[in-house]
């Protein structure tokens, strides 16, 4: 039922600092935080002393992952309250950076689209941007019947939020939107979808 | 030549017709009497016995009138239907002009384009349009230029820019389409966009027309023919009224197949652009009916061969599951086995 392997997927091949770059600004969702603790040997020298890092703990709150993310004495840390204070305080961030920064986006497939939406609204290439899948699988999903966004999808088939049609979730991915596709799964018998099952843990 | 422009719908009471003379011009996409991806590009040049939907770079037929008059329909019900990202004017321009030139020079009793530097003067008499403005200056036509002229031009249009080595789907006017959105697949790149395509990437299709496309020259335009099926002569088969048009595809019977289903031919045409160095990517749709197809010997015994022997994953990426053996059954009645001629033309 699910086309696996379809080449607008994204690749997500990780989040290990560039030596090269002046400045580092890390933007991390939950477990995404482990990406940045896992690599960071010494607190407060060498790369970590050049990091900027925007955090929001969402489900991972628990797990205290500020502490630990404050451990590691970066350049500067900012625990965001919610996603979207995040990416508003991420824009104005990129809005003054400078050149010889480099962006590293680390957390659920939701959440890097959406950091990455705003990076791209800056004009920065996505091939430039360094990102790592940390976290549930559940996915974004834009119904491409209504235009509405649905978060953290975890089952296949989905119903959409807004109209209230079942979607199958493609492996089609927009990086403009920062969403996979849902199409209507049953248009041609309708009635006929089979009953979710947990595909996006 | 002066065409006879029809009045007819593609929704609703379905009035769509081909004349006996749009049969005998139809695109037909099948050269052999099997069928499987491949690159099969060739140089658009004029081709074809007189009248055939290949004689000019841009064609233009009876259905003209009745196809902008849906696309006006799709555009009022879903603006999204035609994006252009901003970086992307001055290939509208160059769009813009190859299609006014190429409609112009093709069908000079319907329509007519005259320069004074760069003032011009545009003159569509079958939809009643008399526009005189400035070309480059935008603010001098009452939209912007790709939306003007694609308002006017049979088929949808894609521009693609070029860069990094790759293209990049970042404008377009898409409302004849056999499935894909405009508004999701917008700013992807060439492999991105047709990411949901099955089997062609593992043969290299993609690939190899990539690289073909990079070093498109201009005024040295290629075409190529995709096909699919659709049952009733609906145009607009989006993804977004997929809910609305899915249900169709359960009403073929035994008795309805001459009527409802229809083979959809795709002349997809790709033209380097001259000052944007974009590709323009026109992909004009042309349907037939069962019951007129077989009004030709040769396309019903090799259809009839095609669709039989489809490999199994086009035959569901096409959407063909349900209605194909009933569609195998019907068309089989007009193939006698006989040998068919190599070619795409009418015997």
């Amino acid at each position: 039922m699910l086309v696996k392997g379809i080449k607008s997927r994204p690749v997500y091949s990780g989040v290990a600092f560039d030596p090269m770059a002046k400045r580092h600004i890390f933007v991390l969702e939950a477990e995404g935080a482990t990406s940045l603790i896992e690599q960071v040997a010494t607190p407060g020298s060498g790369e970590i002393a050049k990091a900027d890092v925007l955090y929001v703990a969402t489900a991972a709150a628990p797990k205290a992952y500020d502490q630990k993310l404050a451990a590691l004495k970066p350049h500067d840390l900012w625990s965001a309250p919610t996603i979207p204070v995040l990416l508003n305080r991420l824009n104005v961030v990129l809005g003054a950076a400078h050149m010889g920064t480099r962006l590293y986006l680390s957390g659920t497939e939701g959440f890097i689209g959406q950091a990455m939406q705003v990076a791209l609204n800056h004009g920065m290439d996505f091939n430039s941007i360094k990102t790592e899948h940390r976290g549930s699988e559940a996915r974004r999903v834009q119904c491409v019947h209504c235009k509405g966004i649905t978060d953290d999808v975890k089952t296949q088939p989905v119903t959409c939020s807004h109209c209230g049609l079942t979607l199958l979730v493609r492996d089609h991915y927009s990086r403009r939107l920062g969403a996979f596709q849902g199409v209507c799964i049953d248009a041609e018998e309708p009635g006929t979808a089979p009953a979710p099952e947990v595909l996006f843990p | 030549m002066n065409i006879n422009f029809k009045k007819e719908t593609f929704r609703d009471d379905y009035t769509f017709r081909n004349s006996p003379e749009a049969i005998r011009r139809f695109p037909f996409p099948f050269h052999e009497d099997k069928y499987m991806y491949s690159v099969n590009m060739e140089p658009h040049v004029p081709a074809g016995p007189a009248g055939h939907a290949y004689n000019n770079g841009i064609d233009v037929d009876e259905h003209f009138v009745s196809e902008m008059e849906d696309r006006a329909k799709v555009l009022k019900e879903d603006p999204l239907r035609y994006q252009a990202l901003p970086h992307m004017m001055t290939a509208q321009w160059d769009t813009l002009e190859l299609l006014m030139e190429q409609q112009a020079a093709g069908y000079p009793e319907h329509f007519s384009l005259t320069k004074d530097g760069d003032n011009w003067h545009w003159i569509n008499k079958p939809m009643g349009i008399d526009q005189k403005f400035v070309f480059g200056d935008a603010s001098t036509l009452p939209m912007e230029p790709l939306e003007f002229i694609t308002r006017q031009a049979q088929g949808d249009h894609v521009i693609v820019d070029q860069r990094d080595g790759n293209l990049w789907c970042d404008a377009g006017m898409v409302t004849t389409q056999a499935d894909w959105s405009l508004d999701f697949d917008i700013g992807m790149n060439f492999m991105e966009w047709h990411g949901p395509v099955p089997l062609a990437h593992n043969l290299g299709i993609f690939e190899r027309a990539l690289k073909f496309l990079l070093n498109l020259q201009q005024g040295k335009p290629v075409r190529r023919l995709n096909w699919t099926m659709t049952i009733n002569p609906r145009l607009d088969t989006s993804p977004e009224n997929y809910h609305k048009w899915g249900t169709d595809r359960a009403t073929v019977t035994p008795e309805n197949v001459g009527n409802k289903v229809h083979l959809r031919c795709e002349l997809q045409s790709l033209w380097r652009l001259p000052r944007s160095n974009a590709i323009l990517f026109v992909i004009r749709c042309y349907l037939i009916k069962m019951e007129e197809l077989v009004t030709v010997p040769k396309w019903a015994r090799r259809f009839h061969r095609v669709l039989r022997d489809l490999p199994p994953e086009l035959v569901d990426y096409k959407g063909l599951t349900r209605y194909r053996p009933t569609t195998v059954e019907w068309l089989s009645k007009y193939d006698d086995g006989k040998p068919t001629s190599p070619g795409i033309f009418p015997e």
